[in-house]
């Protein structure tokens, strides 16, 4: 690569700085609704729509919860439905484009076709209807993530499988009488996992993603649980009056986002770089 | 080429199929029946029940759904009736089209002009910029930057109107919102497709024979690196599409999007089936197209297929 020193070491400063929020977001989304004074769901009349002060970091919501306990839980949901739906979409994917790559023919050519239509479909739409069947909550959204998250990770490992297949190493391992199973478990994924580690860090933003938009939709995560999306369109009515109450979760999700397609991106690129090496 | 085009348009037909059986089963099992509110006598459901056909058995209904497809009949929406689903795409379309063609406008410019930019310029600072940019334009999502958008634009500086479709201007923060995400896609992309282009041995020899780098970009590099740009037209429009979701509620826009919207909280399931159909109808087609015209542009990808099958 043609990287200079110092370009390498800025974008690991970079990196860092990514990893480094989302340690500590996930430390505030496990320990401020655990340890925090205050309920992220007990409504109190008395301290309604109250602005930022020392006692309510972000304020209090129109029921009188605090926003700064109720972010960082709605954080915590984001990041789980994200996380799951990953490591679901994740297996998925890497099953079927194992088989789809090793098989071959008619396998290959079923698992593919099958993907294709799916993808051609926009995913948005079948996540909205399952939750609309399956009925708002955390359960269902993953579910739906995970009609057509796993493609693109299929298509990778397919790819990745296919063109190790034919190595010399696969052949040798093949001519040693290695039963197929093994070939594939312990010498061809192993070497898959680069691009599919990639693919897997960036399923987790999309996921976190496409919960957000729905649940600001309306039909994500519902009352009583809230994710950031919820608690950003529970926001949306009174937004111009309080905009503090929209623009603090919509600043945590963003910074979420970006930390996370920060971290995608760097993996990305070093993986390139040590195959171009 | 023939044998590719009837391959692909066969999968572009199978999966409507799919797309058009799936919601059907699907908007079928969302549980409830649409008419159960406000205390209305059993007696009077089930008569609306069997005005619209809903006391058939399944497999009928699918049926003449299916026949009212194929003659563009999508059915009669349940919350408004005397009021077709055709209708409704029909009044609210033009709008959500002009505002996605607008935003894929700016986002070709936009993108192809900064993949240019970046891949050319001598200075490093500015490819770090477009790159920071585009990382942040891609993280944020478009319901975040609308709503950051009309607070700080319509509301706080009142530039912009802050809600509607009516005049010029208040096409501005709806097509910016929609248009930040494809145009960093489009920035990448090309970025890297010409940064590929600039590598290979045509290159050296326009460079050898003395044309400048502005001169082998635009008139040599640019034509082949907008291939991979083309294949993102499906994506692009689907993105466009669930994004007009958003965008169009928050900036109280009367198009495809907030009907869809609406039809969700209202619980009106043959808009819902209808529009979904017709949104999965309309990317299915421009991915189809896109490939179509991929393969025209380049014989490369004819020549995989034919490789691949003989």
């Amino acid at each position: 690569m043609g990287n200079t020193k110092g370009h390498l070491a800025g974008r690991n400063r970079y990196g860092a700085v990514c990893c480094a929020v989302l340690a500590v977001w996930i430390i505030l989304a496990v320990c401020v609704p655990v340890f925090g004074p205050y309920s992220w769901s007990e409504q109190n009349a008395r301290i309604q729509n109250l602005g930022p002060s020392f006692s309510h970091l972000f304020g209090t919501d129109r029921f009188g919860r605090d926003i700064f306990t109720r972010v960082w839980y709605g954080a915590g949901i984001s990041l789980l439905v994200g996380m799951a739906s990953a490591l679901i979409n994740g297996c998925i994917g890497v099953a079927v484009g194992a088989v789809s790559g090793y098989a071959g023919r008619a396998a290959d050519m079923i698992l593919m076709r099958a993907a294709d239509i799916i993808a051609s479909i926009p995913s948005m739409l079948y996540v909205i209807l399952i939750t609309l069947v399956m009925g708002a909550g955390v359960f269902s959204i993953i579910l739906g993530l995970c009609v057509a998250g796993w493609i693109d990770m299929a298509r990778i490992v397919r790819g990745e499988i296919i063109r190790l297949k034919n190595s010399d190493f696969a052949l040798a391992a093949r001519m040693e009488g290695i039963p197929s199973m093994r070939i594939l478990f312990r010498h061809l994924l192993p070497n898959a996992a680069g691009p599919a580690a990639v693919n897997l860090i960036f399923l987790i933003p999309q996921a976190v993603f496409t919960e957000a938009f729905l649940s600001f939709l309306g039909v994500g995560i519902a009352a009583p649980a809230a994710s950031l999306g919820t608690i950003i369109q529970e926001a949306r009515s009174q937004m111009i009056v309080y905009p503090y109450q929209m623009i603090c979760p919509l600043v945590v999700l963003c910074v979420m986002l970006l930390a996370l397609n920060g971290i995608g991106t760097l993996v990305e690129e070093r993986i390139a770089g040590v195959r171009c090496e | 080429m023939l044998r590719y085009a009837v391959k692909r348009i066969m999968t572009g037909i199978l999966s409507l199929f799919v797309l058009a059986t799936v919601t059907f089963f699907l908007v079928r099992l969302i549980p409830g029946s649409p008419f159960m509110s406000g205390g209305v006598s059993q007696s009077v459901v089930e008569a609306i029940e069997e005005e619209y056909g809903l006391n058939e058995p399944l497999p009928v209904q699918y049926l003449s759904y299916m026949a009212g497809l194929l003659q563009g009949d999508l059915g009669i929406s349940y919350q408004d009736p005397g009021t077709s689903v055709t209708e409704i795409i029909a009044r609210a379309w033009p709008l959500t089209a002009s505002l996605g063609t607008a935003a894929l406008i700016v986002s070709l410019l936009a993108g192809t002009g900064l993949g240019i930019l970046k891949v050319m310029s001598r200075k490093k600072a500015v490819g770090h910029m477009i790159s920071a940019a585009g990382m942040a334009a891609a993280g944020i999502p478009g319901f975040a930057a609308a709503i950051l958008l009309l607070l700080v634009f319509s509301v706080k500086l009142k530039l912009f109107p802050a809600s509607g479709l009516y005049t010029l201007s208040s096409y501005v923060l709806p097509v910016i919102s929609l248009s930040l995400y494809p145009t960093a896609v489009i920035t990448r992309m090309m970025a890297n497709a010409l940064a590929a282009e600039m590598g290979k041995e045509y290159v050296l020899f326009a460079r050898a024979k003395g044309l400048g780098r502005g001169r082998i970009v635009l008139t040599h590099a640019l034509k082949n690196a907008f291939l991979p740009v083309l294949s993102y037209a499906g994506p692009a429009f689907a993105y466009l599409l669930t994004g007009s979701f958003v965008v169009e509620s928050i900036f109280t826009i009367p198009g495809l999007g907030r009907e869809f919207v609406d039809s969700i909280s209202s619980r009106d399931y043959t808009l819902i089936l209808g529009l979904t159909v017709f949104m999965g109808t309309v990317v299915i087609l421009v991915n189809l197209a896109a490939d179509l015209l991929a393969a025209c542009l380049d014989p490369r990808i004819r020549r995989n297929f034919a490789g691949r099958e003989g």
